[in-house]
């Protein structure tokens, strides 16, 4: 009922809709990220796409303007992993999701979940690798995206405009779309790319598992289905196609959605936080012939990690969620030397991976607020990072790991009319965004929530990387 | 294969340096114990004798009134692995692998080193009847995962048997029952024990039959894969090794007897508490045995025990090792060794043997470590003692001729350590004070 409500009343949005009317900037700093910044200069968009930007752009005589004088505009930044735009996502879900070829179990990604919950049996547990446990590789955030998600409001007063957002439960959780940061209007309107990769998730492991919670129970039982199952891809693939070939006297091979949901993804996400994982992760996915995005990267700030990625060649995305010794913690326990030199050094990882030109990007792990948001970057920018590598790293560098660089990333005509526009720089303390604008179309950002002095409310995704 | 990957790795630079350790009491182990010197280049052992030649560019290190030994190999470890040793969800876990999840900063390795272990059979637990695939790994301190591994030793695979194969998934004991809201993992007895294998190897054979079928003409589309079959095909082919957790003499005998029905070799039995019962029939499979010094009762299977379980089973013509199985009791093998000479009487070579030579047999690895001989593997444990007593120091340890543990420099660089870290949590108690949330301009004048 609630669905149908919305539906109509988005219905409503879209049609009585007006035509957009073409937006300019004058005489505003533009940081194209892509170009030389224009210290004084118009941009224009029109029909969600920058249509012309430079010291000599003419504001076309139709357009609304916007007065820049003391403003500076910037790409709209991009979240180069998260699940805004997924309301559901923000809930708990209860219950596994250990949905198999057979039907076996639930799936757990739903914009309903207390219904669910209520309506399922408990899935029995899985039983190896062919139960395919804990996946839904064939889910696509591109058809679970809404503009009601509230997130996205907030994220836009942070200035992102746009979102590469996965769905997050389970070892294969399913495929993410690259989304603009719209409210309310018609989802479809909002992806810009889908799918753009599988999101892996590999459990904590536990101690002895068997305890009625199936398999896998400790992370080399993660890793052992994840090589399963690229396996099982090789073989179906060989059985597809030539049962597409002559298909008579062949019997019929079985469809199987997992399967089906990797085959469609370009590449996988896995999850690295330490050395030792990231090192792991890269010959796990070396050994699947899989390109591979590493998203966590907690010690990246150790030189080997940059060298490491450096070799191979592999996008790391680094979560602004830098680590911090638990408010629970027992004062009398006293961690590890890796432990605290980790979460000392954590916030160094950005500034030693741009100057190891490795390629690599933020991303907001569960951060949305402007001003955690801000406290994250600042503690990298204090640790070395420039301010043209922070920048890059919320705008073109997610572009390019996306291979969206065409669309999103920079100010630069044709591209995606996504633009921030701040008075001050985007990184002070103080500075507020005045602006935002998404697909050409002008938000004003809300007043922030007030601070309650607590951390993020989500813990998805990239905590599953073996914070241990 | 297996000389082409020896002679791959040993073309592999291992250790710049040349060293002489002068003028000890060498315990070769295999050659017996004579005082004198050992060469050690390119990360091997070039000359052990009363008298070697010195090499110009050597370093000397002086041993007078030590002891050097053979780096200690522990056939029986579950250190240096992340996320848990166990795969317990299912009967059958040999689709999992340690090689996956080798943590080469896991600290006790460096402890290990410092008790003078150098090579450590890297195990699944004991959760189920099949457990996962295991390897030998050198503890190369400082090395990334993969510089860890023995390179071209044999693989192995877990299997467990008795109680706690058929206790994990029996929540609280309970036996399953029809109305038991945990679905209990099967097997609950012994015999079903040994049914899981039994079922478990009619596959593997029926999947070895179906690849082989297909290796033979290689037409058409090759069979499915299945990780969990592939292992236990290689153990039918020989060319992985079983190291089976075990404690009462009638168990150890019926995994003997599926081994044997089934055509594989079992390569050691683990614990094996009571294998002096049966230590003929151990001997006449070939299986080696890894027991623990005088380590029982801690269950009820493991009641019948004798401290006297090594010297026997080694009297009776079975490769004895004695293993730690814990991180703790793994810095103090050499101790653990020494035991087997106030138990039965075994002389101070065969003692040192149960920790050197004969793990290195069970691994199949003797070729590469386990004695000190020309041509073997520089790992070497220098002791400042006689190193089967309780009052043994180790002061330095070598592997592939490299330094990976120096008491000197471990005891000396201690402050300098506790600083740096004393450094760090004032540091971030500093931080925590002032507190992330507190506005800067609340702060001025306190």
């Amino acid at each position: 009922m609630n669905k149908l409500i919305t539906a109509l009343v988005l219905c409503c949005v879209f049609a009585f809709g007006q035509p957009r009317p073409a937006v300019a900037i004058r005489n505003a700093k533009i940081v194209t990220v892509s170009g030389p910044v224009i210290a004084r200069g118009t941009v224009v968009v029109r029909n969600g796409l920058i249509e012309a930007v430079g010291d000599s752009v003419q504001a076309p005589p139709d357009a609304m303007i916007i007065d820049g004088e003391g403003l500076s505009v910037y790409p709209g930044l991009i979240d180069a992993l998260s699940t805004w735009g997924q309301p559901g996502a923000a809930m708990a879900v209860t219950g596994t999701a250990t949905a198999g070829r057979g039907g076996r179990g639930t799936v757990a990604v739903t914009p309903t979940p207390a219904v669910t919950a209520a309506t399922t049996v408990a899935a029995p547990p899985a039983r190896g690798p062919e139960d395919r446990p804990q996946t839904t590789s064939w889910i696509k955030a591109a058809d679970e995206v809404s503009g009601m998600d509230r997130r996205i409001e907030t994220a836009r007063g942070a200035g992102f405009t746009t979102a590469v957002t996965f769905p997050t439960r389970g070892i294969f959780a399913g495929q993410g779309a690259v989304i603009d940061l719209l409210s309310g209007e018609k989802p479809g309107e909002m992806v810009v790319a889908s799918p753009v990769g599988q999101y892996i998730s590999l459990g904590r492991g536990g101690f002895g598992g068997g305890m009625g919670g199936g398999f896998p129970s400790a992370l080399m039982g993660y890793i052992a289905y994840v090589r399963q199952i690229y396996l099982d891809l090789e073989h179906y693939r060989l059985v597809k196609d030539a049962y597409a070939k002559d298909p008579r006297g062949m019997q019929r091979p079985e469809y199987d959605r997992a399967l089906e949901g990797l085959m469609d993804s370009p590449r996988v996400l896995l999850p690295a936080n330490r050395l030792v994982e990231i090192d792991r992760m890269l010959r796990l996915a070396a050994d699947l012939k899989q390109p591979a995005i590493l998203y966590g990267g907690r010690e990246a700030y150790r030189p080997e990690a940059a060298e490491l990625l450096k070799r191979s060649n592999t996008a790391l995305l680094l979560s602004m969620r830098w680590p911090e010794k638990s408010r629970d913690a027992d004062p009398d326990e006293v961690d590890s030397m890796r432990t605290l030199e980790t979460r000392d050094k954590a916030p160094l990882a950005a500034a030693v991976l741009a100057k190891a030109r490795v390629r690599w990007a933020f991303y907001s792990d569960g951060l949305e607020q402007a001003r955690d948001l801000q406290r994250a970057i600042k503690k990298a920018l204090d640790a070395g990072l420039s301010r043209e590598d922070a920048l890059r790293a919320l705008t073109l560098s997610p572009a390019e790991i996306y291979g969206v660089q065409e669309r999103l990333g920079s100010i630069e005509k044709g591209k995606i009319g996504n633009l921030v526009l701040t008075r001050g720089d985007l990184f002070d303390d103080r500075t507020k965004v005045e602006a935002i604008i998404v697909d050409g179309r002008k938000y004003t950002p809300a007043p922030e929530a007030p601070m309650g002095g607590r951390g993020p409310a989500t813990e998805e995704p990239g905590n599953s990387g073996g914070l241990r | 294969m297996r000389t082409t990957l020896l002679v791959l790795f040993s073309a592999l630079p291992l250790a710049g340096e040349t060293y002489v350790l002068q003028n000890a009491t060498i315990m070769t182990v295999s050659k017996g114990t004579l005082k004198g010197s050992i060469v050690v280049r390119d990360g091997k052992i070039a000359e052990v004798g009363e008298k070697v030649m010195v090499p110009a560019d050597a370093k000397v290190i002086d041993a007078s009134n030590q002891y050097i030994i053979p780096g200690i190999i522990d056939c029986h470890s579950h250190i240096a692995a992340d996320g848990g040793i166990n795969e317990g969800s299912v009967s059958v876990s040999s689709m999992v692998d340690i090689r996956d999840v080798i943590n080469p900063e896991d600290i006790a390795i460096y402890r290990a080193l410092a008790g003078g272990v150098t090579t450590a059979n890297i195990l699944h637990g004991s959760a189920n009847s099949i457990g996962g695939k295991t390897l030998p790994l050198k503890m190369r301190w400082g090395k990334d995962a993969q510089g860890m591994i023995f390179e071209g030793a044999t693989p192995g695979i877990k299997f467990a048997l008795g109680e706690n194969p058929k206790r994990a998934g029996n929540p609280t004991g309970r036996a399953i029952n029809a109305g038991a809201q945990q679905q209990g993992r099967y097997p609950a007895t012994r015999m079903g024990v040994e049914d899981v294998i039994r079922e478990a190897f009619v596959e593997a054979k029926a999947y070895k039959a179906e690849w082989d079928a297909w290796e033979a003409n290689k037409a058409g589309i090759p069979p499915r894969k299945d990780l969990k079959l592939e292992a236990l095909k290689e153990v039918l082919e020989g060319r992985r090794y079983v190291h089976a957790h075990c404690y009462r003499a009638d168990e150890i005998l019926m995994l003997l007897r599926v081994a044997d029905e089934f055509g594989f070799k079992i390569r050691t039995l683990q614990h094996v508490l009571e294998g002096y019962k049966v230590a003929k029939e151990i001997a006449a499979h070939g299986a080696g045995a890894s027991t623990f010094s005088d380590w029982w009762s801690y269950k009820m299977e493991a009641f019948d025990a004798i401290p006297f379980n090594a010297t026997i089973m080694m009297r009776k013509g079975v490769v004895v090792s004695i293993n730690s199985d814990d991180a703790e009791q793994m810095r103090h093998l050499n101790i653990e060794a020494g035991k087997a000479m106030k138990y039965g009487g075994a002389t101070e070579t065969e003692a040192l043997a149960m920790v050197t030579l004969n793990p290195a047999r069970q691994l199949g690895i003797d070729n590469r470590v386990g004695s000190i001989e020309a041509g073997k593997d520089a790992d070497l444990v220098i002791y400042d003692k006689f190193p089967l007593s309780d009052y043994a120091k180790v002061q330095k340890v070598l592997i592939d001729g490299t330094i990976y543990f120096d008491r000197d420099n471990e005891v000396s660089g201690r402050p300098a350590k506790q600083a740096e870290k004393q450094k760090l949590i004032d540091k971030e108690k500093q931080n925590q004070q002032r507190g992330p949330q507190v506005p800067p301009t609340r702060r001025q004048g306190q």
